[in-house]
């Protein structure tokens, strides 16, 4: 059996008691929330903290709440939010993407806030440590030098999360709470370029809020691209959003990949092309191949990164022409 | 008669499982228990120059570690290939080979005591592919004593009957190379171990394995200790499917640690580690000709295979031999010709999985046949029934066929599926594109294959002339029988057949039998749960053990009752005379009755296969009492935007002879189709380097409920001569013809041959583009390596085998 | 260090004395001897150790024992009242839903959370309810339908 190397752990009942205790014990401590992702981390020793701040017991952790859109607490489950009326009458591209995460028993346990913090996947780095040993480690953990790309400076590690393309998507923003006080960023300023900092947070802020705008008539949707239909991790997901005027014409689009870079990819070209337009096939299928450029799949998740490149105009076409017929 | 076989009972050991209660080896603990890990290396291939354990031994709470010294001797499943150390002395062979183990107090100090045994290594070249095995300026893996020639452990070359005129009197030629590729067991329990060493000098094992007899002989040549003083029982066992049958290092090093420090000691592997133990389906490289006439009448097959072995022999030169052995036993083939070669890689040993050896031939043979059909204007399922063998003969390659219920088989599923016909089920709603626009996108379509498989190996695994499964039956003055039988039931539901046959024997209640499986201390030899053996031989041995006693019994009652003993039966607790029931005997009353007669009552029964090898070298491979047959239809969508194939639905029916008890076969029927849609469509073992690229159970691609189509069973019922009550296997045969006819079905929806598994989307689209750019439309491997295949043996075919008759000149 | 623990596992309080780090599975397994619960990868990869938390399933490869004091932890060894089984388990073995069995806890505890919701739920929905939960045995074809026949015979 594998084992979760010993920690001292602390279950604050406040945000501030949270952030105090991060910073009381800094680069030795880690947030925890539902663990689906840190445990199995842990007992592959990609992580040993000594300290484990557990969130879940933090007053009004979870929950969603009404008002000028929605706001989402960091520690709603993944199940809550799938089932919730508002989320899946407003905002069905989350609860789409919420209810294609992993396992019905993984959603039960896994929070929003967690999967929005996921860390970056990769082959050589979702490995039992005596793995890594047999391969010598790479940089992410305990190594030097990138195995799917040995001459680059920097991981390329994949951000496998499959909310935060649609949080994103959906023009999201995040409350982080830290020692320094509280800000509200952008959800795609949440992420950066990066497999090993890939957080646009620093260390010791805590993510405690998900602040979502009104629907204002914006249709979402959310494809998922892997092999099984349970249990795996996106190795692409496409989160569409757009908002049409009376005349059909397209007034705001989204488009963010996941799954194909170290971060959430926003498609910016297809978004300028489809912006001011009415959907068409022609429309559709250069929105699709503007989408297809930027995605950069490395050999270094389940399927062949040629698929899943191919794919991505493929899965965006097929979104976009769903949002077209709802 | 009691109404037991035939009857869909629960399985006796369910209760326990459904309770949680049933005991896995690693849910057994024993007072004073260490806890014992392995260090496996991390060259895929290296000389071991040093192995320091000092810092690991001084670490507080660490008992003592181990290394390859402490237990040198090689061991393996096949008296031929002893080529395996339970912890590697000079040299390692892939990574996750065993190196040091430790014991200590509890797991993770084992396990920190793991990173403080320095080992230094110098590195050999790696030998990764089949090709490099071929490359003889590499290193060779094993020493000259285990391999045919350096990196090649075996090769073997049969011909039977005229070959050459085979193909001179085809009309048409089919030449191709197919690939199937690893894959493994992947039993949902990790295997586990627990060893205790009484003072008396007492070894016992319990083990998570489904052949405790050839670990109990493995344990005592590596340990030198006598057989009589080892006990290996095994526990009970959470899914085997050939994986937990080779004796285990883990198994030697846990009963070493015990012996070392008086103290049991348990062994629990994590996941990855039965990665590295493997012992899965080989990948098979194939190139098939076969020779038809204008109406498909087989001429002539030529046959050759190459097998990825990984570092060891295990099962191999078994295997090879059956990549060769079970072409002949579906189709009347009057000449054939079988080159098999397998090859030493440093990777994890394959050896037999569900099938063994034979899922990849099936594989490539049932691809070949339905391109010939097509290629010919024909049905493939009527073309097919033309030909398959008939009862009471042989085939050209000495097996023989006692009943095959083939024909019937693809009828049903014909007929089931609307295959070839218009009525052809209609697209399964859940599955339709929501999206209008998408569904000219997904294609429909159906393939049928067919397969046989063995029903116990007629020869055993050692040569020597005693019984392959032995069975005792005592009956207790109170009533109650226990049967004691050396199999292992690894879910199959092994151990409630012999309770069904001894209930259906003396006529009473299945709750009054016990069974008593798979402890080498209690119960007589059963070889172990592989080449679905069990029903057949321990089922007759059962019966064999129980027949005397009922002539007793009806003896002591006939003197009772004043009636012939040929008069009277077992019937629903009692002895009852057919000609007068009023004159009839409690069950319980006629043992006493016996027992005072006879003594203690008990019964012993053996079994051993029909002497039916054929007259040459490697013919004891594919021998059997009697073969399962089957027939699949699978019907499929395919998305040509994404290549994403999704099995819709299965249809199979299977010939298992007389079903003892219909729900386990059903049983084996739906967990064989759902292995052969996971190897059709996601099941692969791969590697980078010699390092698995997969070893957990989310990267390695098994189905899950959701990908599982829905299958409908045929049970066709042959009543075999062989077979106890008529029963022949059901555990692995019905694998076979899934992942032929899954591919069969994509060649159907689309038009592309998939000629190697996994079918995997990105393949299916390659083969689509090779299509659209009017090159041949399919996706496979194009050529064979050049390889030393020996002189071939030829083979007299024997008089009742197919015979070839001259239409041409 | 150990901490004292208070857990209730199938209706029974327990107070223990365990290191913070040791999983919920572990603690089941080795300090409270309910080995009913298995495990194939301790990752979360397979649902093995599915157990109920306040009714719902989850991991217990994945769990803090010490997060869940004072919630109500079920597990196979709780499913039967007294001597009567569940109709889950009952269901399971008369249908040979569990062949080696190594998959059945976590399983009937996925569908026991289910039918606690609904005893007639469409194949669609029982199928979503177990796609946590992997089987190499069975073909999944027979669990379909002990959960199928359990939740009729709860309904009664
Ligand atoms: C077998 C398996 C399959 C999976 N499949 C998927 C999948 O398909 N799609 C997918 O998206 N995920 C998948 N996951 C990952 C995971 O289960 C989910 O992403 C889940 O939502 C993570 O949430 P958590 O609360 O469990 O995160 P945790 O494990 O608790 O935390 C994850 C990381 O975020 C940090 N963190 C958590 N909460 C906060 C916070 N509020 N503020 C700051 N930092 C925080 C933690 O320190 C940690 O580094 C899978 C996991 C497993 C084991
Ligand atoms: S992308 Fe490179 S550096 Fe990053 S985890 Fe993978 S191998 Fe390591
Ligand atoms: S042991 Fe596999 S999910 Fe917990
Ligand atoms: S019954 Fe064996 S894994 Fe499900």
């Amino acid at each position: 059996m594998l084992h979760l190397p010993p920690f001292e752990y602390f279950a604050p009942c406040s945000i501030a008691d949270a952030v105090n205790l991060f910073a009381q014990y800094g680069d030795d401590a880690i947030f925890v929330a539902g663990g689906t992702d840190l445990y199995p981390n842990m007992k592959r020793r990609q992580f040993t903290p000594k300290v484990l701040i557990g969130l879940n017991g933090i007053d009004g952790w979870r929950g969603i709440s009404n008002g000028n859109g929605v706001t989402i607490r960091a520690g709603t489950t993944l199940n809550r939010l799938s089932d919730h009326p508002t989320i899946r009458q407003n905002y069905p591209a989350l609860a789409t993407a919420a209810n294609l995460v992993s396992t019905p028993q993984l959603r039960a346990m896994g929070t929003l806030g967690g999967n929005l913090c996921l860390d970056t996947r990769c082959n050589y780095y979702n490995q039992e440590f005596s793995w890594r040993q047999a391969l010598g480690f790479c940089m992410k953990k305990d190594g030097e030098i990138c195995m799917v790309a040995p001459g680059s400076p920097r991981c390329w590690a994949v951000s496998s999360t499959d909310c935060a393309p649609v949080v994103i998507a959906l023009d999201g923003r995040v409350r982080l709470v830290g020692p320094r006080g509280e800000r509200v960023i952008a959800a795609g300023d949440l992420y950066r370029d990066d497999g090993i900092a890939y957080l646009g947070k620093t260390r010791d802020e805590l993510l405690t809020e998900i602040l979502l705008p009104p629907p204002d008539g914006t249709k979402s949707i959310y494809l998922k691209l892997r092999r099984r239909d349970s249990f795996d991790f996106p190795i692409l997901g496409v989160a569409a959003a757009l908002r049409f005027a009376s005349n059909g014409e397209i007034e705001n689009a989204r488009i963010v990949l996941g799954g194909v870079g170290s971060r959430p990819l926003e498609c910016v070209e297809s978004a300028r092309l489809l912006m001011g337009q009415k959907l068409s096939r022609e429309l559709i299928d250069a929105a699709a191949d503007a989408a297809w450029k930027p995605a950069r799949p490395l050999d270094n998740t389940d399927s062949t990164h040629s698929y899943r490149k191919k794919m991505t105009r493929v899965y965006v076409a097929r979104a976009l022409e769903a949002l077209s017929e709802k | 008669m009691s109404n037991v076989i035939g009857t869909p009972l629960a399985k006796i050991d369910s209760w326990d499982k459904v309770i949680g209660a049933a005991k896995y080896a690693d849910d057994m603990n024993l007072p004073r228990m260490l806890h014992a890990r392995i260090l496996r290396s991390t060259m895929p291939h290296a000389r071991i120059k040093s192995i320091d354990t000092l810092d690991a031994e001084e670490l507080p709470g660490v008992v003592a570690v181990i290394t390859g010294r402490d237990v040198p001797i090689e061991y393996g499943i096949l008296p031929s290939s002893q080529d395996e150390q339970a912890l590697c002395v000079d040299k390692v062979r892939f990574v996750g080979d065993a190196v040091a183990a430790v014991a200590a107090l509890d797991v993770e100090t084992a396990e920190r005591a793991l990173q403080l045994i320095h080992v230094e290594y110098e590195p050999l070249t790696p030998v990764v592919t089949m090709n490099e095995a071929l490359d003889e300026t590499r290193d060779a893996i094993h020493s000259g004593e285990h391999a045919d020639h350096h990196n090649i452990h075996k090769m073997v070359a049969l011909e039977f009957g005229d070959l050459d005129a085979g193909f001179a009197e085809a009309d048409y030629i089919l030449e191709e190379n197919y690939f199937y590729q690893g894959n493994t067991h992947l039993a949902l329990e990790n295997h586990s171990a627990l060893a205790s060493f009484s003072p008396d000098g007492h070894l016992t094992l319990w083990s998570s394995t489904q052949t405790p007899h050839y670990v109990h002989r493995a344990l005592a040549k590596t340990l030198e200790l006598p057989a009589s003083r080892i006990r290996v029982v095994a526990a009970a066992i959470g899914g085997g499917f050939g994986g937990k049958t080779d004796p285990f290092s883990h198994e030697i090093v846990a009963c070493k640690l015990t012996m070392l420090t008086g103290r049991p000691v348990k062994i629990t592997l994590t996941r990855q580690e039965v990665f590295y133990c493997h012992r899965g389906r080989h990948p098979v490289l194939m190139w098939v000709k076969m020779g038809v006439r204008n109406d498909g009448e087989p001429t002539a097959l030529h046959f050759r295979t190459m097998l990825d072995g990984g570092a060891y022999g295990s099962y191999g030169v078994a295997s090879t031999y059956y990549t060769g052995a079970l072409q002949t036993v579906t189709y009347k083939i009057p000449a054939y010709k079988f080159e098999g070669m397998r090859v030493f890689t440093n990777k994890p040993p394959c050896g037999p999985k569900r099938g063994h050896g034979t899922p990849q031939p099936r594989f490539a043979l049932e691809i070949h046949l339905d391109k010939i059909a097509r290629h010919l204007g024909l049905d493939p399922a009527e073309y097919r029934k033309q030909f398959i063998v008939d009862d009471k003969t042989k085939t050209v390659n000495h097996l023989t066929i006692t009943t095959c219920g083939l024909r019937e088989c693809i009828d049903r599923v014909v007929e089931a599926s609307g295959y070839g016909s218009e009525k052809r089920e209609t697209r399964n709603e859940s599955q339709e594109s929501k999206i209008e626009n998408q569904k000219s996108k997904i294609k429909i379509g159906f393939g049928l294959a067919c397969g046989s498989y063995l029903s116990g190996a007629g020869l055993p695994i050692y040569w020597n002339q005693m019984p392959h499964s032995g069975v005792i039956v005592k009956v207790d003055r109170g009533g109650g029988v226990a049967v004691f039988c050396g199999s292992t039931d690894i879910g199959q539901g092994s151990t409630s057949l012999l309770a069904y046959i001894a209930a259906e024997e003396f006529g009473i209640d299945v709750r009054d039998v016990r069974v008593i499986t798979a402890d080498t201390d209690l119960t007589p030899v059963d070889l172990g749960s592989y080449s679905s053996r069990v029903t057949v031989m321990t089922g007759n041995a059962c019966i064999q053990a129980v027949r005397p006693l009922k002539q007793k019994i009806l003896d002591a009652a006939a003197e009772k009752l004043l009636v012939p003993a040929e008069s009277l039966s077992f019937r629903d607790g009692e002895i009852i005379c057919e000609d007068d029931d009023a004159r009839r005997l409690k069950w319980t009353d006629a043992v006493v009755l016996t027992e005072a007669k006879h003594g203690t009552l008990s019964g012993t029964g053996s079994y051993k296969p029909p002497k039916r090898a054929g007259p040459y070298k490697g013919s004891g491979v594919g021998v059997s009492p009697s073969y399962s047959y089957a027939a699949c239809v699978a019907q499929v969508s395919v998305d040509i935007e994404t290549g994403q194939v999704r099995v819709e639905k299965i249809w199979l029916a299977h010939d298992g002879g007389r079903a003892l008890n219909p729900l386990l076969v059903e049983g084996q029927v739906e967990g064989s189709v759902y292995m052969g849609v996971g190897e059709a469509l996601m099941e692969e073992m791969t590697y980078r380097g010699g390092l698995h690229k997969a070893p957990s159970l989310l990267d390695y691609k098994s189905l899950t409920m959701n990908d599982m189509p829905r299958v409908e069973t045929f049970l066709v019922e042959t009543n075999d001569p062989e077979g106890p009550f008529g029963a022949k296997e059901a555990g692995q045969g019905p694998l076979l013809p899934v992942p032929p006819a899954i591919a069969n079905a994509i060649y159907d929806a689309i038009g592309v041959r998939i000629d190697e598994t996994p079918i995997t989307p990105d393949k299916i689209l390659k083969a689509l583009e090779e299509k659209e750019k009017g090159r041949t439309a399919r996706f496979g491997p194009k050529n064979f390596p050049n390889a030393p295949y020996p002189e071939p043996l030829h083979v007299e075919p024997p008089e009742d085998a197919p015979r070839l008759e001259r239409k041409k000149g | 260090m150990k901490q004292v623990l208070h857990l209730r596992v199938n209706g029974q309080a327990h107070e223990l004395y365990v290191e913070p780090h040791k999983t919920l599975l572990e603690v089941l397994r080795d300090e409270l001897d309910l080995t009913g619960t298995k495990h194939g990868c301790d990752l979360g990869e397979c649902g093995a150790c599915t157990v109920l938390v306040d009714g719902t399933p989850i991991l217990a490869c994945l769990a803090l024992p010490i997060e869940l004091q004072g919630r109500e932890i079920t597990t196979v060894e709780g499913l039967a009242h007294g001597a009567e089984l569940h109709p889950l388990q009952r269901a399971f073995a008369e249908l040979n839903a569990a062949q080696c069995g190594y998959c059945t806890a976590g399983m009937m505890l996925s569908a026991k959370a289910l039918l606690d919701r609904e005893t007639n739920p469409t194949r669609e929905k029982i199928r979503d309810a177990l796609a946590g939960n992997l089987c190499r045995c069975t073909g999944y074809e027979k669990i379909l339908e002990a959960v199928e026949v359990a939740g009729r015979e709860i309904k009664k």
